[in-house]
């Protein structure tokens, strides 16, 4: 059997990865069964999470001109289709590679960042395929929204270096717009990736006030260079 | 041990391999390799802020490197694997291939999937999954890719009669493996399932494409090429049994420990961390009996480049194994996750061992497909000592610096006090990428000269014949 054409074929090469399938893959889904999926739309819903529509109103107010062009009315609707192309941008810029979206339980992660991650916090459209994230070269984002204002997102978009100096990111100018006088204006794709950034954990009803932002105050002023 | 080797019959089994596939798989692989080369540049430019094109939506370094990534993995890896199938299968079980026109159409769609993958990622429709970033439309087509692989070389070993040798317990598996690996790793998380659930199938699958594409092909090839080279048999065939059925069980097992302490049940976590724990008994196994294979004569590897990449790649196989052994654990896994310590593994595995077992592959074979002797002994050596020296050097300093990463979050620095402690470590990295691009340069201006030569050698009439 163990040399043999059908043994390998069929107990290593079928057997052994569905073994590996059903206990690592169908054990998991089953186990959350009863934490269905929600929908984008149910996500933007403002007596689920309040948040998501108070900042597209936000970005409807700081950039009017910009909203009206791309997004027209800041209805749900029109939310939940600039949140779907926001997380669509977020993937294929490749945002994932060097931000993750899970707070660990372990590294003082809880008090740089917030709670530690729950299996709900996962169980929605936009979380397909799910954003843990590989690698932290930038910090992580699943309590990042609401920290800061909108615009503070756009200037970062256009230049890091602008908003956090010492950042190594790249800039992302296509996601805005260079009017002849003014300061340059989110496009379509910057509104949407700005209400994406905006949307991560802003379900979780609590005030963020996480050490990181606030390091004088924990460490002392020579930690806060 | 051996009965399979067709040692009495090396000039018919010459007859059944198609030369030109084999040579257009590894320009193929080559001309992916240097397109990977340039988005790890890009990426390792960016890191020390030296970046000269930074804000151009086409240079942009988050979509290089994904393409540096997939590249090296289908376009490099899955290329030379493809090539030296072509050329080991025929060889073992004294048949051809199911069809040549076969071989081509799959040579030519190949390229074209991974050249869709490149462009699709370029231009911002990359999915988010690690190496399955291969936009929507392109994944049916490679799936039906891969089921043509998988008959194309499974015909000729289903006709073999006799016990199979342990090369073809590998290759006959992986084909199975590969062919579900990528179904389940493209379709499940993206459609069918989200969250907590759909990330521990993305762990299965990043795993999966490691340990049952990438490792089984490898070692498949290895247990080929390695006795042939020093004329003598694998060492031990119960160590060979013990190797593949170890794999075949315990590997499909691991990938749930690419998310550990993510809100994935905690007990599916710790199996993933025992299997992982057992995979490395397994390896340790396969590495004894290698080096039980060459004891006694390893001078050899002095003169001999082929099996100097094939030993240094199972030195660093067996370190790569080693620390995964220790960075599966909690222990470690607290520090070190999502650090630089995860990328110098990364690159140790996909470069230092099965890319050194390539380039070992290719120094070996090119001569042979050529018919003609390597024009430069001393490039070849440039070329693998500047990929060895590189590959170490980076391995060691990115292993600190994510040691150093991890510190610093854990003490809750401001974020960026991490990005500045990182340079140092990011500016050797860069110079150590340098290096293995000089490296490779230096194989293709060898291959340059060694081409050139075979065709001056097929004007004059005189073919210089290599032994096979």
């Amino acid at each position: 059997m163990f040399e043999s054409k059908s043994g390998i074929l069929l107990l290593a090469g079928l057997g052994f990865f569905l073994l590996a399938f059903v206990s690592n893959a169908v054990v998991p889904i089953l186990m959350f069964r009863d934490l269905p999926e929600q929908s984008v739309e149910e996500l933007v819903d403002p007596t689920v999470n309040k948040n998501v529509m108070a900042e597209l109103r936000d970005l409807q107010q700081r950039y009017p001109e910009s909203f009206a062009q791309y997004v027209g009315e800041a209805t749900e609707e029109n939310c939940a289709e600039l949140l779907e192309r926001g997380r669509d941008i977020y993937v294929g810029e490749g945002c994932w590679h060097c931000h993750s979206q899970f707070v660990r339980p372990v590294s003082n992660e809880s008090k740089r960042w917030g709670p530690v991650a729950e299996p709900i916090e996962y169980q929605n459209e936009l979380q397909r395929p799910v954003m843990f994230g590989t690698r932290r070269v930038g910090p992580d984002l699943s309590r990042e929204g609401g920290r800061r204002g909108s615009d503070w997102h756009v200037a970062h978009f256009w230049d890091p270096q602008l908003t956090s100096p010492g950042s190594i990111m790249p800039a992302y100018k296509w996601f805005l717009d260079e009017p002849e006088s003014g300061p340059p204006t989110p496009n379509a794709k910057g509104l949407a990736i700005v209400l994406y950034v905006q949307w991560l954990g802003s379900w979780l009803e609590f005030p963020i006030s996480p050490y990181y932002e606030n390091v004088e105050g924990v460490l002392g002023k020579a930690a806060a260079r | 041990m051996t009965e399979a080797l067709p040692a009495a019959a090396p000039n018919e089994a010459r007859l059944l391999v198609n030369r030109p596939i084999v040579l257009a798989y590894f320009v193929a692989a080559l001309t992916f390799f240097a397109v990977s080369m340039i988005g790890g540049l890009l990426m390792a430019l960016q890191l020390v802020g030296w970046n000269p094109h930074d804000g151009i939506e086409l240079l942009s370094p988050g979509r290089w490197r994904m393409i540096h990534t997939n590249a090296i993995a289908y376009g490099f890896i899955a290329n030379v694997f493809l090539g030296a199938l072509h050329w080991a299968i025929p060889r073992l079980t004294m048949h051809r291939v199911a069809s040549v026109q076969l071989s081509w159409f799959i040579y030519g769609a190949w390229q074209i999937v991974v050249l869709a993958t490149a462009g699709g990622i370029l231009f911002g429709q990359a999915q988010g999954l690690e190496w399955g970033e291969t936009p929507v439309w392109i994944d049916p087509l490679a799936q039906a890719g891969l089921l043509l692989v998988a008959i194309n070389f499974s015909v000729p070993i289903i006709k073999m009669k006799g016990p199979l040798y342990v090369t073809l317990w590998y290759f006959l598996a992986a084909f199975v493996w590969t062919f579900l690996t990528y179904a389940m790793g493209n379709f499940v998380p993206e459609y069918l399932v989200s969250g907590a659930s759909g990330g521990a199938i993305a762990g299965l699958f990043i795993h999966d494409l490691v340990g049952l594409f990438v490792t089984p092909l490898g070692w498949g090839l290895m247990y080929y090429f390695v006795p042939i080279m020093l004329k003598r048999p694998i060492w031990s065939h119960g160590l060979s049994l013990v190797g593949f059925w170890g794999l075949a069980f315990f590997y499909p097992l691991n990938g749930i420990h690419h998310f550990l302490y993510a809100p994935i049940p905690m007990f599916l976590q710790y199996g993933a961390i025992i299997a992982t724990i057992a995979v490395e008994f397994v390896v340790t196994t396969v590495i004894i009996n290698f080096f039980g294979t060459i004891w006694g004569s390893s001078s050899i590897l002095k003169r001999h480049l082929p099996l100097r990449w094939f030993y240094v790649g199972m030195v660093f196989y067996f370190i790569t194994c080693a620390q995964c052994a220790l960075q599966v654990t909690q222990t470690f896994q607290k520090l070190i996750h999502f650090t630089d310590w995860v990328v110098g593994h990364a690159h140790l595995v996909m470069f230092g061992v099965f890319g050194f077992w390539l380039f070992g592959i290719m120094t070996y074979l090119f001569p042979r497909l050529l018919g003609r002797e390597w024009a430069s002994r001393k490039l070849l050596e440039w070329h693998f000592w500047l990929s060895a020296g590189g590959m170490f050097v980076m391995f060691i300093d990115l292993t600190l610096a994510g040691i150093l990463q991890g510190w610093s979050w854990s003490m809750l620095s401001p974020w960026l006090e991490s990005i500045r402690i990182s340079q140092p470590f990011w500016i050797v990295r860069l110079f150590m990428g340098l290096a293995i691009i000089a490296g490779f340069v230096c194989f293709l201006v060898n291959l340059k000269m060694t081409w050139s030569a075979a065709r001056g050698d097929a004007r004059q009439g005189e073919p210089k014949p290599v032994p096979a």
